[in-house]
């Protein structure tokens, strides 16, 4: 219990450190746009591919779920819909990335510390932590959204297209569905939980990184550590924002 | 000139650094010395505030860094450079964007001015066409002299350097040290040299402090230091069979 009220102390403390005025501003906007590249763009294949597969599934596990003649077709679609949109885009694609990014910034900051390269920056008088986090934590909460957007149109498309090719609905009867009682405010709670879960994973990753002490091994912790404390902060935070914004 | 005020650090229970008062001169190569463990890598990194001292003062240039706040140290970091022990390079950045790094930080000189300086600070720790090249590429003194040149390209009035021949050959060691002493008499620095390298210490120790038990056990030159009779010192200095020999044969 003491070593976790220490962690949220030290990630408190660095979280002040990091939210600063960036050195030199041109540098800083570099920085963020390398940032949205290799955190961003970089996961967009990945999520890509999981988001159609994701869509494919969910259409295929409602329709062998609705034999009943009362249940009409376009529940199909409803259904892809509004698992994509509330839980599996934002969700399930913030934990693969949690996995992902997650551990190439907890591995990337742990290597530089272990190789004294946080020293020299903090040697130049740069504030490191600064530096290093605050352009991913600002990439992330911006381009996940993103992702997440383009995944939901993906997992739709998924969604009609095994439910075309299974002959389960029509083209139209599908996009009923998916329009069917749509609420704009579901959209804008997928957004909000992505930002929120992009800035979990930057942060806590960025903050086992940055800790980091000893070698290659402890490098490989942190990493782990950065997956497991991001994707635990995800599933609790998923929790408290979907009773806040749904409940 | 930098000075350390009764020094104490410890860890735990286990006093490293203890009362440590001592001065490191402009203009010298000021070395500390002394076995693994003896607190030579925890006095540097007091020094230049990457630990925080117990108790005692470090001054630079008569300023009180130990009582200054994150902003003020900023500015007497801005008149540091420092040699890693492992280079320290920005494993992303190029050799040249390595050197020109500080320069992008801290001026707001045109990139021709900054890539002008970049090409003065390789050429004087002698390497050309590396510009373009990956740490990733380089040899262990190619990193340490790229790494002298990012430490100069802000004109430092500081200069540490952490181990600076560990790793490298016998021959690509004296060009670091002789380049460090170069550099040094050239711009009048301070600078202080963590090793336990004795061809360092003959060659270029002008000021030498010898660090015993976490305790500043002697200071004096090269030349003092190969006829003291502190015990401590010679079973150090003479800890190899080469040295011994030299020593019986008054070389």
């Amino acid at each position: 219990m003491l070593q976790i009220l220490r962690n949220i102390g030290a990630y408190i403390l660095l979280m002040r450190r990091v939210f600063t005025k960036p050195e030199k501003k041109e540098v800083f906007r570099k920085q963020i746009i390398t940032e949205i590249d290799f955190l961003g763009l970089d996961s967009l294949g990945i999520v890509a591919v999981l988001s159609v597969f994701m869509g494919s599934v969910l259409a295929i596990q409602t329709a062998y779920n609705i034999d009943s003649p009362w249940i009409p077709k376009y529940t199909i679609g409803f259904t892809t819909r509004q698992s994509i949109i509330l839980e599996f885009s934002p969700t399930i694609i913030s934990l693969i990335l949690a996995g992902k990014v997650g551990s190439r910034i907890a591995s990337e900051i742990g290597t530089m510390r272990v190789t004294e390269q946080i020293d020299a920056l903090e040697i130049m008088g740069i504030n490191s932590a600064n530096y290093l986090i605050l352009p991913k934590i600002i990439a992330a909460v911006f381009i996940n959204p993103i992702l997440i957007v383009i995944s939901i149109f993906l997992g739709l498309l998924g969604g009609w297209l095994v439910s075309i090719l299974g002959n389960d609905i029509t083209t139209e009867t599908y996009l009923y569905g998916i329009q069917y009682c749509f609420k704009g405010f579901e959209i804008f709670y997928a957004l909000v939980k992505t930002a929120v879960f992009a800035f979990i994973i930057t942060s806590v990753s960025g903050y086992t990184g940055y800790y980091t002490k000893g070698g290659a091994l402890e490098v490989g912790w942190a990493s782990t550590k950065g997956v497991v404390y991001s994707s635990i902060l995800i599933i609790l935070f998923n929790l408290i924002l979907t009773q806040l914004l749904l409940g | 000139m930098i000075e350390s005020r009764n020094i104490c650090k410890s860890f735990g229970d286990h006093l490293v650094l203890d009362n440590i008062s001592v001065k490191f001169d402009q203009g010298k190569t000021n070395l500390i010395i002394g076995q693994s463990g003896s607190g030579k890598t925890v006095l540097m990194k007091c020094l230049v505030g990457l630990l925080e001292v117990d108790s005692g003062q470090v001054f630079f240039n008569d300023r009180n860094f130990s009582e200054m706040n994150f902003k003020e140290r900023k500015l007497i970091r801005h008149e540091m450079g420092m040699l890693f022990q492992g280079g320290a390079l920005f494993d992303y950045l190029t050799v040249e964007e390595n050197v020109m790094f500080p320069l992008n930080m801290f001026t707001s000189k045109s990139l021709e001015e900054k890539k002008e300086r970049v090409n003065f600070c390789l050429n004087r720790v002698n390497l050309i066409n590396v510009e373009n090249l990956m740490p990733s590429e380089l040899s262990g003194g190619m990193k340490k002299r790229v790494s002298i040149a990012r430490a100069i390209a802000m004109n430092p009035k500081y200069l540490f350097c952490d181990e600076p021949n560990s790793g490298l050959d016998p021959k690509t060691s004296i060009l670091i040290d002789n380049l460090i002493s170069e550099i040094t008499k050239e711009y009048n620095i301070t600078t202080v040299i963590n090793t336990h390298d004795m061809n360092s210490v003959i060659e270029i120790g002008d000021n030498i402090v010898f660090l015993y038990n976490g305790k500043l056990w002697w200071q004096g030159t090269n030349k003092e230091i190969l006829y003291t009779n502190n015990e401590e010192i010679n079973s150090f200095v003479y800890a190899t069979e080469l040295m011994r020999k030299l020593k019986s044969e008054n070389i």
